[in-house]
């Protein structure tokens, strides 16, 4: 179990105080210009040696994303923008960040800001997020009042502004590039790749974007050292994660633990236990709604990270466990995810717009049992044709919790259906 | 069906050299870098299966039928967005892609109503072409699921109609509307399933921005926007490659046929002056082709009192042949003339001025580019050596700052406009010198960095100013102006450009525009990179349109933005053939090739060819034989296609002079205004009825072709090879290729122009000689016409003609996007929808002080007369300045403009007439009286039994 002198996010449950004294009591803004002057490549390398990888879902190697961005500037200015739209279901992880910690990515944004030789960064703040923007605006405030960025970046002679911008509520304006559309004012709609953000992102100019965690976490790392923070994991899988733990378990909660950490640990010691004891699990979700769920006997030894969750078909994405007891309805759980689904797509690609319909509505009649076996096999198909098969990764999003479902847990399915059946000819003979 | 005109690669050509070879399906191919991998299988021979992606928009990727497979590459990528690379080896028809692209296909059609035998696009589907190219056989989803199918049509535009239960939300039409038009009318609205095309805010297409261009309804695939025409008639059986016959944008458009009949016009991807794109007028308003006001027999009257008489062909013509004999027995050879049409071919304009050389034996020839363009002819000619704009439209892809001087390019020249935005939209920078706030001043993603809102007729003080700052600031291009121009009169313009009255303090308060502004745009001008002036009528139409002309020509010749891509000086000629009509030798002083007719080598060469001696002397102009007619020696006129009452300036006397003529002779497709004063009127041929050339207002010659037969059996050149030879002139040509073969043989700068090369190149720019035997796009790369540019001097004599306590205001005039000069053609289609009525536009300010609500009936008079219409209040306004457009007849704007003119070329100044506006409630007795001769004299006799 992490010990408390090694977690980075000491005011996550809001204890103490949000503001920049209590920051500078937790140690955040400590001599911020030392950092800088070790130079853009040290950081770049330090970040790249602690082996963080990007808390956004995807998990690629924050450092190296960093030095994607051109060394050199060729006259357009370079962005560094902060996916701050948290809308993955089951994941509040950022939200807690912004309301009790914001200036560890206040700071966060300087110092990655100043690694990639640009001088503003945008953070685009979820729309429902009212509280937290305006928290995260007051901490932004405080720190130009501080001289901690504006013009001479907490004396370090670099100028660094940030903007927070509110978003309108759209789940796929969580996608990147979709959130740099939105950025620029314009519909938020995922871009092509190639060209890449770190090519030609915001305004056509070189762009990195990363996660609220990610940026948060890399003045701590730097401070404390990479290898301190390789310290936590497996190879590959390091650092320290904010696990957000919901569903069927007896104290829901967010908490930050050492990666790799087995699920049931994780669970059992930070959640207060699966509702009913272990044995009442039936499976879950372990990274938000977008991956696929896992049964309990996956669940029962499964390490929590980027690796170990891929080898069984699954992934940590979010890192935002949902947990499901015997008494889920896990067709109706995943029949809803589909609706969401449905509801957030943003209509580019038609795999998506119209797949998506299409799994919607065959998951609402498996969810009564009013379909036929073979439409299993027709919706496994119907997802295997969307997933990977568009501009983004919604589409995949979409597949991944209805292919999770069928793969561990297709008796379910066929049960329901022939229980329709029956009731239904029970019905047709009675009457 | 498959269009043979149009060739769709999926996606734009790349330009460069680099080239880079791959294989697509075991077939090697090269391409140049950076094409896409969908456009390369095009080029090799293999149709990838698409429907978001056609080569007239940038790639999208959102359909995912395109999918190929890559050696070496993970998953499935789409060719349309995928680029190219050396050694690649894709693969388009495999299993795996088969199975995934009949995946959405099926999501396609189990929202698609199941139509297609009674669906207006059977025939013409895309989507229906890719459920047959990827074998869709069942739809395994069911057709019960949510859908799209109820969705109600919008048929608001009276043109195309919008289905939206057949759309597959591709956003080819929202992505024409935007890359394509410029307008942003359209857009995707909604998300996910409910993702749904929107015209404007959710309205109908009529009541949004939407400017009917149609690149919306060519871009969809399915018949979700579809032309009402197609969906009245069938699908087209044949096509016919053809120029419109609207503006000098000189669009190329294929006629679409089923027999005889034209069901749509398209416009044609290859098309150099409009690549693939059209406007509203083009696109759609052809019917008045067939109007049930087409006069398609010949008619003769002894007086404009009598009812016209229809007679045949051989009458008119020996009818016409003895009053005009007569008149020049008893009044005189040069008692007759003629003037030619600007809407007529080159070929037709061409045998016009023959005939009145070689067989009336007098010069009294001139066409309607009196009252436009003259003064760019004379200008241009003076300071560069030519009398036509320097660049192609495709130049202004390389500017960086556009100066747009009175024109109105959005409305008047919608296609070029699309193009100027598009760059503008990249990022050029924009100046705009207009009394009026027009569209370009600030539109979706353009705004003019500098609006200099000047007083009608001061653009030469502007002009001067902006040379003034440029002069005194040392941002003249001396290099330039060393190398390429007449270091004298440069010296000599230089010390009159720096006089202190030039300055822009000095000129403030005549123009109105704040001496800072003009300083800003003149820097921005001489500092901003290519900066290339565009300009209309705003510029030409002045008492100083010459002097303005000049002006500009300094203005480049000073910064060195001339001779090359991306600058110049260009003219926006008003109608389809005013560039060639000038070019044909339609001035009564100069032959075609603009040589004059004094010049005795040339007259040789002319005489040689045509057999006849012709006059040195230089003919009248037509204000001169208006003025003639009234003094009694210039008593018949031949009228091809111009319809002077409406046009010319000052009716009254217009109508005057032309009732005091014996025999004026009107071909036109309708009884105009002219016609009411004619004596014969010959019909005339569409341009879908004969062969012929236009030449656009960037000197680009291109084919006219016949697609139907001539409503009246003859074409127009047909008509005056026989009046000409009834006159003992007699002239034999079997097609109009033969006069271009003899444009060509007597004229320098067309000698390499002929059928053939046309065929061969789609058009040709002009000069085409020896020395350019493909035409020349940009002019005066690396010297001058006339050897070294000659700077003029442009000293600003404001106008007579001037505002005072009983006219305050000052009248200019201008044009609509869907009407078209007179109106003849447009008028006679379902674009009145858009605009039925000239209106007065009056700044709320001038409105409010005279009592006058939006909507009022006001009457507008001026020192030569009064017409009533009705008033616009409007902000593109500035106070103590109001304006129409001259389309419809019943409003007659000329009855109030003035004759003043332009001191070198004699263009009427239509854009400074004084007036009063005073609300009023009934028509003007001009107006009254007009209405009633008009019915009058349109009244044709019912034939004899």
């Amino acid at each position: 179990m992490l010990q408390d002198k090694d977690r980075i996010f000491t005011n996550l449950y809001g204890f103490d105080d949000w503001g920049l004294d209590g920051a500078r009591r937790r140690g955040d803004w400590d001599n911020t210009k030392a950092l800088l002057e070790k130079g853009r490549d040290w950081i770049v390398d330090e970040v790249k040696a602690s082996g963080l990888r990007g808390r956004g879902g995807a998990g690629f190697s924050t450092g190296l994303k960093w030095s994607f961005m051109p060394k050199v500037n060729d006259g357009r200015p370079h962005y560094l923008v902060v996916n701050a739209d948290e809308s993955e279901p089951g994941t509040c992880k950022d939200r807690e960040i912004l309301r009790n910690d914001p200036h560890k990515l206040v700071e966060g944004c300087l110092i990655a800001g100043f690694a990639m030789g640009a001088h503003a960064a945008y953070i685009y703040v979820r729309g429902e997020f009212i509280f937290e923007r305006k928290r995260l605006q007051a901490a932004v405030d405080q720190a130009y009042a501080a001289g901690l960025l504006g013009d001479n970046a907490c004396g370090s002679g670099w100028k660094f502004d940030v903007y927070v911008h509110h978003g309108a509520g759209a789940y796929i304006c969580g996608e990147e590039t979709a959130l740099l559309e939105s950025l620029e004012g314009k519909k938020g709609q995922p871009r092509l790749k190639p060209p890449f953000p770190a090519n030609m992102g915001l305004y056509g100019c070189p762009t990195t974007v990363n996660n609220v965690e990610s940026i948060a976490v890399a003045p701590t790392i730097l401070r404390r050292g990479a290898s301190w923070f390789m310290g936590f994991g497996r190879p590959n899988n390091s650092g320290t994660k904010i696990y957000c733990i919901s569903g069927h378990v007896n104290t829901p909660c967010n908490v930050e633990e050492s990666m790799s950490i087995p699920l049931r640990e994780l669970i059992e010691k930070h959640a207060g236990g699966v509702r009913g004891g272990w044995d009442n699990l039936l499976a879950v979700i372990p990274g938000g709604a977008s991956v696929p769920m896992i049964p309990k006997s996956i669940c029962d030894t499964v390490l929590m990270d980027f690796d170990a969750l891929k080898e069984v078909r699954s992934g940590l994405g979010t890192a935002a466990v949902i947990v499901m007891d015997k008494s889920t309805d896990l067709i109706r759980a995943i029949a809803r995810l589909s609706a969401f689904y449905k509801h957030e797509s943003c209509g580019q690609c038609t795999p998506c717009r119209e797949g998506t319909g299409w799994m919607w509505r065959v998951m609402e009649r498996l969810v009564t049992g009013d379909a036929e076996v073979s439409e299993i096999d027709m919706l496994l198909d119907v997802s295997t044709r969307i997933e990977g098969h568009t501009i983004c990764a919604l589409g995949d999003a979409a597949a991944w919790p209805v292919q999770g479902l069928i793969r561990h847990f297709r008796p379910v399915l066929e049960e329901r259906i022939l229980n329709h059946r029956v009731k239904r000819t029970g019905k047709i003979a009675a009457e | 069906m498959a269009a043979p005109f149009d060739m769709d690669f999926g996606t734009p050509a790349v330009p460069g050299a680099d080239t880079v070879t791959l294989e697509v399906d075991g077939i090697k191919v090269t391409v140049p870098a950076g094409t896409s991998v969908m456009r390369a299988s095009s080029l090799a021979g293999v149709r990838v299966p698409k429907l978001c992606a056609t080569d007239t928009l940038e790639p999208f990727g959102s359909c995912r039928l395109c999918l190929v497979e890559i050696e070496g590459r993970k998953g499935t990528p789409a060719s349309c967005t995928t680029p190219v690379e050396p050694g690649m080896k894709v693969a388009t028809q495999t299993d795996r892609l088969a199975r995934l692209r009949r995946g959405v296909m099926e999501l396609y059609i189990s929202d698609h109503p199941l139509d297609c035998l009674t669906c207006a696009a059977n025939g013409d589907c895309e989507l229906q072409d890719m459920a047959g190219a990827v074998g869709l056989r069942e739809v395994r989803y069911g057709f019960e699921g949510e859908n799209h199918l109820k969705a109600s049509i919008d048929e608001s535009n009276p043109y195309f109609t919008f289905d939206p239960s057949k759309c597959i939300v591709c956003s080819r039409c929202v992505r024409a509307c935007e890359e394509q038009q410029g307008t942003f009318a359209l857009t995707i609205d909604g998300r996910g399933f409910a993702s749904h095309v929107s015209a404007g805010m959710n309205e109908d297409f009529l009541a949004s921005e939407c400017v009917s261009c149609g690149a919306c309804v060519k871009a969809c695939p399915t018949a979700t926007l579809m032309e009402k025409s197609v969906i009245q008639m069938g699908q087209p059986e044949r096509q016919v490659l053809t120029t419109c016959a609207y503006c000098g944008v000189g669009c190329a458009f294929v006629a679409e046929l089923q027999g005889d009949k034209v069901v749509r016009m398209t416009p044609h991807k290859d098309g150099k002056a409009n690549h693939g794109h059209s406007c509203v007028k083009g696109r759609f308003a052809w019917g008045y082709a067939t109007h049930k006001d087409r006069i398609t027999s010949p008619m003769i009257r002894a007086s404009i009192q009598d009812p016209w008489r229809e007679v045949s062909w051989d009458e008119a013509i020996a009818h016409t042949a003895s009053e005009f004999r007569r008149i020049q027995s008893k009044y005189g050879k040069s008692a007759i003339g003629g003037i030619t049409s600007s809407r007529c071919t080159n070929e037709e304009t061409f045998l016009v001025q023959k005939m009145i050389r070689a067989a009336f034996g007098n010069n009294n020839v001139d066409t309607c580019a009196r009252v436009c363009h003259s003064p760019t002819g004379y200008g241009l000619k003076t300071t560069f050596g030519t009398s036509a704009g320097t660049q192609n439209f495709d130049s202004v892809q390389n500017a960086d700052v556009i100066l747009v001087i009175g024109a109105n390019p959005t409305d008047a020249h919608p296609v070029f406009a699309s193009q100027m935005k598009r760059r503008l939209r990249e990022g050029a920078r924009l100046i705009v010198i207009d009394p009026r706030r027009i569209d370009l001043v600030r539109m979706p993603h353009v705004e003019a960095q500098h609006h200099l809102q000047l007083l009608p007729g001061t653009n030469v003080a502007i002009i001067n100013a902006i040379s003034h700052v440029i002069a005194a600031e040392g941002l003249t291009d001396q290099a330039f102006i060393n190398e390429r121009c007449d270091a004298a009169e440069f010296a000599r313009w230089r010390e009159f450009i720096l006089r202190p009255e030039n300055a822009p303090e000095a000129v403030a308060a005549t123009t109105g525009v704040p001496a800072e502004e003009i300083r800003a745009a003149a820097r921005l001008y001489a500092t901003g990179g290519n900066a290339a002036i565009y300009y209309g009528l705003g510029v030409t139409e002045h008492s100083q349109g010459t002097t303005m002309v000049m002006g500009m020509a300094n203005l480049a010749m000073a910064t060195g933005n001339l001779g090359r891509p991306g600058v110049g000086v260009n003219p926006l000629r008003g109608q389809n053939n005013v560039q060639g009509a000038c070019d044909m030798g339609s001035f009564p002083h100069e032959f075609s090739g603009y040589r004059h007719v004094s010049d005795g080598a040339t007259r040789a060469l002319f005489e040689a060819a045509w057999g006849v001696p012709l006059d040195a002397e230089p003919g009248l102009r037509i204000p001169n034989m208006f003025d003639a007619a009234l003094e009694g020696s210039y008593m018949g006129i031949y009228v091809q296609g111009e319809d002077i009452v409406q046009s010319d300036p000052n009716t009254h006397h217009v109508t005057a002079a032309l009732s005091a003529m014996e025999c004026v002779v009107v071909q036109d497709l309708f009884l105009n205004e002219t016609a009411s004063y004619a004596h014969v009127f010959l019909p005339g041929a569409s341009f879908l009825e004969k062969d012929g050339t236009f030449t656009n207002a960037e000197r680009r010659i291109s084919r006219v072709r016949r697609a139907t037969r001539p409503l009246a059996g003859m074409a127009d050149w047909e008509v005056t090879m026989a009046l000409s030879t009834a006159l003992g002139y007699p002239m034999h040509y079997a097609h109009p290729s033969e006069i271009m073969d003899e444009i060509a043989r007597l004229t320098p700068t067309f000698t390499g122009v002929s059928y053939d090369l046309l065929d061969r190149e789609g058009s040709v720019q002009w000069p085409c000689n020896d020395a350019a035997p493909e035409g020349t796009p940009v002019m005066h790369i690396g010297g001058f016409a006339r050897g070294k540019g000659r700077f003029m001097i442009t000293e600003y004599v404001p106008t007579h003609e001037r505002t005072g306590p009983r006219f305050p205001l000052i009248l200019t005039t201008g044009r609509i996007l869907t009407q078209y000069n007179v109106g003849a053609q447009s008028r006679r289609t379902q674009n009145n929808v858009w605009h039925a009525e000239d209106v007065l536009e009056i700044h709320p300010f001038d409105a409010e002080n005279r009592g006058i609500r939006d909507g009022d009936k006001v009457s507008v008079m001026s020192r030569t007369g009064e017409t009533v219409l009705s008033a616009q209040v409007s902000e593109r306004m500035q106070p103590g300045v109001v304006y129409t457009t001259f389309h419809h007849p019943e409003s007659a704007a000329n009855v109030i403009t003035t004759e003043y003119s332009d001191w070198a070329t004699n263009c009427p100044e239509y854009k400074v007439t004084a007036v009063e506006v005073r609300p009023s409630n009934a028509w003007s007795q001009w107006q009254a009286e007009a209405e009633e001769f008009r019915k009058k004299s349109h009244t044709i006799a019912p034939a004899a039994e």
